[in-house]
């Protein structure tokens, strides 16, 4: 990838374009509990709207926009945040994952945002966490190439 | 008590995620210090189990409260319990050892995530009560041990961790295959289900591809002969406490276990699947000890020798199968079999793994694997050499070491059941293994030492502690055969578990 | 029938693993057989006729229980959620084996396997 990015239409373009991808992955992570997707699928779109940042704008500028030690915490937030919750499980209410929200604290109504207990909860850590472990992976796959070499 | 079994798999986890958090170049003392503390709060957990486990003979955890048919079941008997107790001693020495050997590396906050996320694998796959918790957790446990082989980044290790990737990618794949061919044949994927499933449906023609794929899936895992093609390049080429989890847990989780677990208590013992088993037995004891004698580098003769001492294990659970199959007045005779087989187990990873961390002080005090260009280290590093010596003489099965007697039940179960041929070629590995440890300890210890070797110290600080623990450890497993308490509480209640099958593993579970 | 041809994909992947010489065509062989495997999972749960095993409001009675024809007619979900993990565990591997790839052609300066033989014996 190198880093002057694409032409100006390219670039152009890509602004809107990639909030819209944002959002979509929002709402697939958001709605995982009622739509096909949840917090993988999500995780991934959110993942690509920022590999699309990278080809129209040059590996330098997403390093700018989300450098790498912070995609690293945030994938481990991600994780311990899923773990926190089946920890949660846990302790209120006897065994472990347990869906503690929908059993006593939140049941909610049926096929509304606001309900399956603490299924959202695992939708977002896990979102989080494959989103930041996908940018993490493109970035580091394209430091090498055939110039890189002797730097190794 | 029973509601700590998740923290098996749970502990490890966390703690990987938060080691890299800690990573920065202020903390690493404090990340070594939290990966010591979580791996001997592991082996605290195992050992407090073991008063529970003999009273009640099996412990079952359902995640989520979920009924066992469609929920997670996590199962704890004498079998897991066993490998649990060699995962958690060996792993809390090897990470041990990790703390001063791996400063010679960069990046060890990830070693020991990575680390963590291994053992955490290899707990669920013995606590997993259901087949496709038991396929996610080997996955987990492979994809730490493809990173971690080729951790030094060097020619040869990347070079030996793709092929490692490969060859246990398609591993993995056939594991796959056969569990999709089983749940479409039974239905179920707990493992209690499945096993009652086939019993009362019958065997038909799915099932037994989908236990071939189970065979050479996990045979892949295990490094038995026709598959063993990874074993060799893949365990010199990772950082020593890494070759000595290989070497003495990974291979034996993955692989040994896991196709117990599946023949034994699942399928059932049908056909002739015994004789496979020692078949492929004989096959990986005599090709890892023949090619094993002509090594020069340290540890890729300690890496053939691990495959034949694997072969040894197959072939006294295949013994014990068949003798199964013969019927219920063979049934003596079979539990010896598959008492040596457990005990040639739990006995080898605990040497292997000292012969491996002996091997990675060696090199961190020479720079150098290859046995012709060392030479004469016995004066100056004599606490390496008394634990090599004391791992040698087990594996070789000198008489009080702890080799010795897990040889010794194989061979006699052998000859008791008129498989001489087996006997036989057990006797001659045996012979075979002695000289490569002969060669190993003439062409590394004794003899003149070289010019370049300079100022050779021996081993400091941790490592020197996790050899002494492991030296000892060795030891004492002389003792758990001899000792009739100990044999009963540790080594019995495994044994009942495989040769009980699949009648025994229903009752357990329903009581 | 449809199985035959699944299992005849992951022969063709295996055939890539086992004899072409490029690294990343290795690579390519491997996931052609994840992708096999995957396929067969999700073509077991099949069921004729059947509808996507997502609830909406139409399905779901007033008191929540589910209508019967739903339930008749859905197809298994739980193979659905094995392909889910299993393909998240390729993209793992893959992730590992592609890395693994570019370092070694920075070092050795080539993708053929014949050429990346250091390690005998």
């Amino acid at each position: 990838m190198n880093d002057r990015g694409m032409s100006i239409i390219v670039k152009t373009i890509t602004g809107p374009v990639k909030v819209l991808i944002f959002l979509f992955g929002i709402n697939v992570i958001l709605f995982g509990h009622l739509t096909p997707g949840g917090g993988f699928a999500g995780g991934v779109v959110l993942a690509g709207s920022y590999v699309l940042l990278m080809l129209a704008f040059g590996k330098g500028y997403a390093e700018q926009n989300l450098p790498t030690s912070l995609a690293s915490r945030l994938d481990c937030i991600g994780a311990l945040l899923f773990a926190t919750v089946a920890c949660l499980g846990a302790i209120l209410a006897g065994s472990f994952f347990v869906n503690f929200l929908y059993q006593r604290y939140l049941p909610g109504r049926l096929l509304d945002l606001v309900s399956a207990g603490t299924i959202p909860l695992s939708n977002l850590a896990i979102g989080l966490k494959v989103g930041a472990s996908l940018y993490l992976v493109v970035v580091m796959l394209s430091v090498f190439g055939k110039d890189t070499a002797d730097k190794v | 008590m029973t509601g700590w079994m998740p923290a098996f798999v749970v502990l490890p986890l966390i703690s990987a995620f938060v080691l890299p958090i800690l990573g920065g170049r202020r903390f690493k003392p404090v990340a070594t210090v939290f990966a010591n503390l979580v791996t001997l709060a592991l082996l605290l957990l195992a050992l407090a189990w073991l008063p529970r486990l003999l009273a009640e003979k099996v412990a079952t955890y359902r995640v989520g409260n979920w009924d066992p048919r469609v929920g997670i079941l996590m199962v704890l008997d004498g079998l897991s319990w066993l490998m649990l107790a060699v995962i958690a001693i060996v792993s809390a020495a090897a990470m041990l050892f990790g703390a001063r050997y791996m400063e010679q590396y960069t990046a060890k906050a990830k070693y020991l995530s990575l680390f963590m996320l291994m053992l955490a694998g290899m707990n669920g796959v013995v606590l997993a009560g259901d087949l496709f918790n038991l396929f996610v957790f080997l996955e987990i446990a492979s994809i730490a041990s493809y990173a971690l082989v080729g951790f030094g980044c060097k020619d040869e290790q990347l070079e030996a961790s793709f092929k490692y990737m490969v060859i246990g990618g398609v591993g993995s794949s056939l594991i796959l295959l056969g569990i999709a061919l089983v749940y479409g044949n039974a239905a179920a994927l707990n493992m209690a289900f499945v096993s009652k499933a086939i019993s009362s449906y019958g065997w038909n023609n799915g099932l037994t591809f989908a236990l071939v794929l189970f065979v050479v899936g996990f045979g892949i895992k295990a490094a038995v002969v026709p598959f063993h093609a990874w074993l060799p390049d893949a365990h010199p080429a990772a950082p020593a406490p890494i070759s000595a989890m290989l070497s003495g847990l990974l291979i034996k989780t993955l692989g040994v276990y896991g196709l117990t677990r599946v023949i034994f208590n699942v399928f059932g013992l049908t056909g002739s699947i015994g004789w496979v088993l020692i078949g492929l037995g004989l096959a990986s004891m005599v090709t890892g000890a023949l090619l094993g004698i002509g090594q020069w580098d340290v540890k890729r003769l300690l890496a053939y020798s691990s495959i034949s001492q694997v072969g040894y294990i197959f072939a006294g659970l295949g013994l014990g199968a068949v003798l199964l199959q013969l019927g219920n007045a063979h049934r003596d005779l079979a539990r010896w079999a598959v008492l040596g087989a457990l005990l040639h187990l739990a006995n080898h990873a605990v040497y292997k793994a000292l012969l491996f961390l002996t091997s990675g002080s060696i090199e961190m005090a020479t720079g150098t694997r290859q046995m012709d260009r060392l030479g004469g280290l016995a004066q100056r590093m004599p606490l390496t050499r008394a634990a090599c010596l004391i791992g040698s003489a087990s594996i070789a099965g000198i008489f009080p070491f702890a080799g010795f007697w897990s040889k010794l039940v194989l061979v006699v179960a052998a000859v008791q059941a008129r498989f001489f041929w087996l006997a036989a070629a057990m006797v001659a590995v045996a012979v075979c293994t002695l000289i490569m440890y002969l060669r190993l300890h003439r062409y590394v210890f004794l003899g003149p030492l070289p010019e370049s070797a300079g100022m050779v110290r021996d081993c400091q600080g941790s490592m020197r502690v996790a050899m002494l623990i492991l030296t000892v450890v060795t030891l004492a497993m002389g003792l758990v055969l001899i000792v009739p308490q100990v044999r009963g509480s540790v080594l019995d209640p495994a044994v009942d578990v495989v040769v009980g099958g699949v009648k025994q593993y229903l009752a357990m579970l329903e009581g | 029938m449809a199985y035959a041809l699944c299992l005849l994909l992951f022969m063709i992947g295996l055939y890539c693993v086992a004899v072409k010489k490029n690294l990343v065509k290795i690579v390519i062989g491997l996931a052609v057989m994840e992708y096999a495997v995957n396929l067969f999972l999700i073509m077991l749960g099949y069921r004729a006729g059947g509808v996507a095993p997502i609830l909406t409001r139409s399905e779901v009675g007033p008191k929540g229980e589910l209508s019967d024809i739903f339930v008749s007619r859905a197809v298994d979900p739980l193979p659905q959620a094995l392909v889910l993990t299993a393909i998240v565990i390729s993209l793992g591997t893959l992730a590992l084996l592609i890395a693994t790839c570019i370092r070694i052609y920075s070092r050795y300066g080539t993708f053929d396997i014949t050429q990346i033989r250091r390690l005998k014996g």
